[in-house]
């Protein structure tokens, strides 16, 4: 699975399966979406009250499981942490607010384009211009400096958590809220979605699949590895969509989006830019989480409070557009990103 | 040879550490990467840049010796 046909397989498979998973029930453009699902997860053990996004996704606790299982199996899996911790708590919190300003990871925002939805080009154009931006700094020297190696435990305990997860889903105990309407209570049978994710987990495991890492390394190296995979998850849900009737080209009426082009903008810019500094998209740390990597659990634990914090305090957009609170908590959040990047470029600041 | 230690750093560090030594040291650098995803990564840069890789292995880390 090595390769340019393995990652054009790769995005191909999850094209396909994201369709499949909105045939089976999952909202509409939605078959994969990191930050939604996150935010889902997030809403179903009460971190959140917002009662039309509480449950606990299935694909999320796979993506982490497929990912740990083949890790495991081919002696990649190591447990190891400590860059920067705290600061990639904070970016995780930022990627989650600008990705539910544009309702959508980088993931659902090339799911969206692949279902039609003209409204993810202003998304696109954003998260390149994020990425650009971060560029900048990685060519000042930008880095949150190394991990290390960490007990074998260290690592375990997320993967733990997915079972855990997994198993309030299943008994769904009285204290964790399930949607009774709205996205939240659109979902494909749990076995399916389970498969869906264990399958993509493994796969991005192997290929090293990342949104952000496709436009990064194209302006940095001129390598297109990733960006193929890119490309191919928009050919595969677009031709999908199209088999099962689901695409609708446009801007209005779209399922769980907005028309506010320069906030479906501003909201992948902080998104992107986030995460070149994160050094992956939301898939990518959710991938590196199942292998060990406890700064990417860390940045999860961000995208998770994230959720939290955007509902709680009415900074997440809604198919009416963005509210007030959400502009201004963006706002703070690309200052924020400015300064992690400044103090971070050992060109630019003394660390 | 020069010598660069990318251990512990995470994407795409590896890959740009590789790239600002290279244009340093144009005959060649030696480059410790401590995981697959970054041997594999540095080796297609170097693939795409025009220099030989040959990779060796060291305890728990690999050593690529990058040439041109």
């Amino acid at each position: 699975m090595e390769g340019k046909k393995g990652i054009i397989f790769t995005g191909g498979i999850i094209g396909i399966i994201s369709v499949l998973l909105v045939y089976f029930g999952n909202p509409a453009n939605m078959g994969y979406c990191i930050a939604c699902f996150l935010r889902d997860i997030a809403g179903g053990m009460g971190i959140h009250r917002a009662g039309v996004v509480q449950y606990i996704r299935p694909e999320i606790i796979g993506l982490v499981l497929g990912a740990f299982l083949i890790s495991f199996k081919n002696k990649e899996f190591e447990a190891k942490g400590g860059s920067s911790p705290f600061t990639r708590f904070m970016l995780g919190i930022v990627v989650m607010i600008g990705a539910l300003i544009f309702l959508g990871c980088p993931l659902r925002m090339v799911l969206r384009l692949g279902g039609g939805d003209l409204n993810a080009l202003f998304g696109i154009a954003g998260f390149i211009a994020g990425i650009f931006v971060g560029v900048q700094f990685l060519n000042k020297g930008f880095n949150l400096k190394r991990n290390y190696k960490m007990p074998k435990l260290e690592g375990y305990i997320f993967p733990a958590v997915n079972i855990g997860w997994l198993i309030l889903l299943i008994a769904a105990p009285a204290f964790i809220f399930f949607s009774a309407e709205g996205p939240g209570s659109m979902a494909a049978p749990i076995l399916i979605s389970l498969a869906a994710g264990l399958i993509v987990g493994a796969l991005a495991q192997r290929t090293r699949l990342c949104m952000v890492g496709g436009t990064r390394d194209m302006i940095l190296f001129r390598d297109k590895y990733l960006l193929l995979g890119f490309i191919s998850i928009i050919v595969f849900s677009f031709i999908g969509n199209l088999i099962f009737g689901f695409f609708n080209l446009g801007f209005e009426g779209q399922p769980i989006a907005h028309t506010d082009g320069l906030w479906n903008f501003l909201g992948m810019s902080l998104v992107g830019w986030g995460s070149v500094l994160l050094g992956g998209c939301p898939l990518r740390q959710l991938i590196l989480s199942g292998e060990g990597n406890t700064d990417s659990v860390v940045s999860v634990m961000g995208l998770l409070v994230g959720a939290g914090i955007a509902h709680n305090f009415g900074l997440a957009a809604s198919p009416a557009g963005v509210p007030l609170n959400g502009k201004i908590a963006a706002i703070i959040c690309f200052l924020f990103l400015g300064a992690v990047s400044y103090f971070n470029s050992d060109d630019l600041a003394k660390n | 040879m020069k010598k660069i230690d990318t251990r512990g750093m995470s994407c795409p560090q590896p890959v740009l550490m590789t790239k600002n030594a290279l244009d340093k040291n144009p005959e060649g650098v030696d480059i410790i990467v401590d995981n697959n995803t970054a041997k594999g990564n540095v080796e297609r840069f170097l693939k795409n840049a025009g220099f030989k890789a040959s990779i060796k292995e060291d305890d728990k880390d690999f050593i690529i010796e990058a040439r041109k």
